[in-house]
């Protein structure tokens, strides 16, 4: 079953400045639940236009996605926030925790903003930072956490909101070898055993090859899409 | 959730959210400090002027005030005064007799305004016994060990309020001694047109010299037994020109206004505001001013807010487009920063108020003594050159209700900043 549906996506930057940028031409694509996909490119192909578009945060110049049957274009700024937070999670390339929250609190942070009770968010919390190996660093800040530790929570936090599926913009892209090998593994046992559907942009060859799917961006149109089903 | 982030995020940087929070400390303080000072002098000048000078209500004859002819006397004033007595919330009411007359010593003459009162009723009601220089109260001053044994031996030779056996005591404020030069003991002529036209007077012995904040009343005013002054202007001692009453619940003034109003409106009832309008006016309008000081203080301080929460949103881009990202909705985005800024504003409040408060309170109980260098000048206006600084709980609140008000209009910039901040764009920040 598909979960996401591009049919003939454009985005053009034209800030009237200068000249209007291409970054999407025209792309066609759908994503399957469960699926563990990854899109590469070269720098400027489009990989991150797409993702921001797919997760609600830039709205497309022409065409449309529908993300479980619904169409993003058809919602008012303040719905697609609100489709964002129970519907998308996501895995930045820089982290992007909140420095002042401990790991915790940084898992619970989405699910304070869905509105869910105090005791079922520390349950929550608590149990994914274990699925992700971080039990005993709850309550560290994230400065006292290395960058593979940081990315882990983040993966954590991704998951607390029960996504549809998650967008991971370069997640390994900051990582040592160890590190992005460690967080490539939870990912992918997060996606086997529990179905978790993830969406890459990347450069990393390990990314790559451990994907069930790759496709290829250049100058915003897709050159390649193709099956890794021994993946 | 949002206040527990906000209160972290402010001490994200420590060095600048303290000069913030020090700012905002020392211009409460300052604000505080500025308003009790005000508010201070001018109740003590509310609490003398109407505990010894005018009372809380006054009763007379319509055309008294603006023509004291001796023979515009009130009509039954026994009756008033048992009427008045019998009122809730006052204390007590007196009948007086007020005469406009010259008053001559050896050395000078003047013209000053003569009560005649009953001295023993008076004092119960009245607080002007007590600002008589007698010889207790100069040898506390003094700090002289044992001041009853100094009673004892000077007896009234310091002045008192009518005690003794002087013939026709009169009791005069320090700045008409010093001008009559006269002293304890020192003999004055009254001299005015009795209530059956003739010219009359009298001679009186200065048997007690007070001492207010107020010269002007100080010169203007003295008193005499109502007996002693009657006999002098054919009047029976039963007669008054004027009923003064004074309030045990001074909140209840309007109230006993009214009952009078309505007992005896061919009379005319004023209360203190009216008979001293600058006095009223200024504790009028203290309130207001205290609160433009406030303001002004307030003012000041926004626009350094302004700025480190301008910064705040600036350096912050980046995690403002991930919390956006993840699904925190603009109200949001919106309340955490006010919410920042007005906590930053109330704990700088806090402290100012707490530091402000115990500060008030010790001077409030010891005083600011300013005599060395304003004492004439001060009283000249009827305010004392000692200062006691206070301030009512109510203002405490009127003021946290301030800092909560700049808090956020000093925010509201900022935080729009960040409502027009494009999360995808936000987040491609380094």
């Amino acid at each position: 079953m598909n979960i996401i549906e591009i049919n003939n996506l454009v985005k053009i930057y034209d800030d009237r400045k200068s000249v209007p940028v291409t970054a999407i031409n025209g792309i066609s694509l759908s994503f399957r639940e469960g699926e563990y996909s990854t899109i590469v490119g070269p720098s400027g192909s489009g990989k991150t236009t797409l993702l921001n578009m797919l997760g609600g945060l830039d709205e497309p110049t022409s065409g449309t996605i529908l993300i479980a049957g619904v169409d993003l274009s058809q919602l008012k700024s303040r719905e697609v926030i609100d489709f964002r937070m129970r519907n998308i999670g996501f895995v930045f390339q820089a982290y992007n925790l909140i420095p002042v929250l401990t790991a915790l609190e940084n898992v619970e942070f989405i699910m304070h903003l869905q509105g869910r009770p105090k005791a079922e968010r520390m349950k929550r919390a608590k149990d994914l930072l274990a699925q992700v190996g971080l039990g005993d660093r709850m309550n560290a800040r994230p400065g006292k956490l290395s960058g593979g530790q940081q990315q882990r929570v983040a993966v954590a936090r991704a998951l607390a909101s029960k996504p549809k599926f998650i967008l991971a913009d370069e997640p390994t892209a900051n990582l040592d070898s160890r590190s992005a090998e460690t967080l490539l593994d939870i990912m992918e046992k997060l996606n086997h055993e529990e179905k978790i559907t993830f969406i890459f942009s990347t450069h990393d060859a390990r990314v790559v090859a451990r994907a069930h799917r790759v496709i290829t961006l250049e100058d915003g149109v897709v050159r390649s899409d193709v099956d890794y089903p021994e993946h | 959730m949002i206040p527990f982030l906000s209160w972290k995020n402010i001490w994200r940087n420590k060095v600048r959210s303290l000069i913030v929070i020090a700012a905002m400390t020392f211009g409460i303080f300052s604000g505080l400090f500025t308003s009790a000072i005000f508010k201070g002098m001018s109740d003590r000048r509310v609490r003398e002027a109407i505990g010894k000078e005018v009372a809380h209500i006054q009763i007379h004859d319509p055309k008294f005030l603006e023509n004291p002819e001796i023979g515009l006397t009130l009509p039954d004033p026994g009756g008033i005064v048992r009427f008045a007595d019998a009122l809730p919330g006052v204390k007590a009411a007196v009948g007086r007799l007020k005469i406009v007359t010259m008053i001559n010593s050896s050395a000078a003459s003047s013209g000053v305004t003569v009560y005649g009162i009953d001295p023993d009723r008076e004092k119960e009601v009245s607080e002007l016994y007590a600002a008589v220089y007698d010889s207790v109260t100069l040898a506390e001053k003094l700090k002289l060990i044992d001041p009853s044994v100094v009673r004892t031996y000077l007896k009234d030779s310091t002045g008192s309020w009518f005690a003794g056996s002087l013939r026709n005591p009169v009791v005069i404020g320090e700045s008409l001694a010093r001008k009559l030069k006269v002293r304890i003991n020192s003999k004055i002529v009254l001299t005015f047109q009795s209530a059956d036209g003739n010219l009359t007077g009298g001679a009186f012995r200065v048997c007690g010299i007070f001492r207010l904040e107020n010269n002007a009343f100080e010169e203007m005013n003295v008193f005499v037994r109502k007996n002693d002054l009657a006999a002098l202007a054919s009047l029976s001692p039963d007669e008054s020109h004027e009923v003064a009453i004074f309030m045990k619940e001074p909140r209840m003034l309007s109230q006993t206004m009214h009952s009078l109003r309505t007992e005896y409106p061919a009379l005319d009832v004023m209360d203190w505001k009216t008979l001293l309008p600058d006095v009223a006016m200024l504790d009028d309008l203290m309130t207001v001013s205290m609160v433009v000081i406030m303001v002004i203080i307030l003012a000041a301080l926004g626009f350094g807010i302004v700025n480190t929460m301008l910064m705040v949103v600036l350096e912050r881009v980046k995690e403002i487009g991930m919390l956006m990202a993840i699904g925190m909705n603009k109200l949001r985005v919106f309340n955490m920063i006010i919410v920042e800024s007005v906590l930053l504003c109330l704990t700088g409040a806090t402290s100012g108020m707490v530091i402000g408060a115990a500060m008030i309170g010790i001077f409030g109980r010891h005083g600011i003594d300013l005599t060395a260098y304003a004492e004439q000048g001060m009283e000249a206006w009827g305010y004392s050159a000692m200062m006691y600084p206070a301030l009512p709980w109510n203002f405490y609140l009127i003021v946290a209700a301030l800092v909560i008000f700049t808090g956020i209009a000093a925010s509201a910039y900022p935080a729009w900043k960040a409502l027009k901040l494009n999360p995808a764009d936000a987040l491609r920040t380094e």
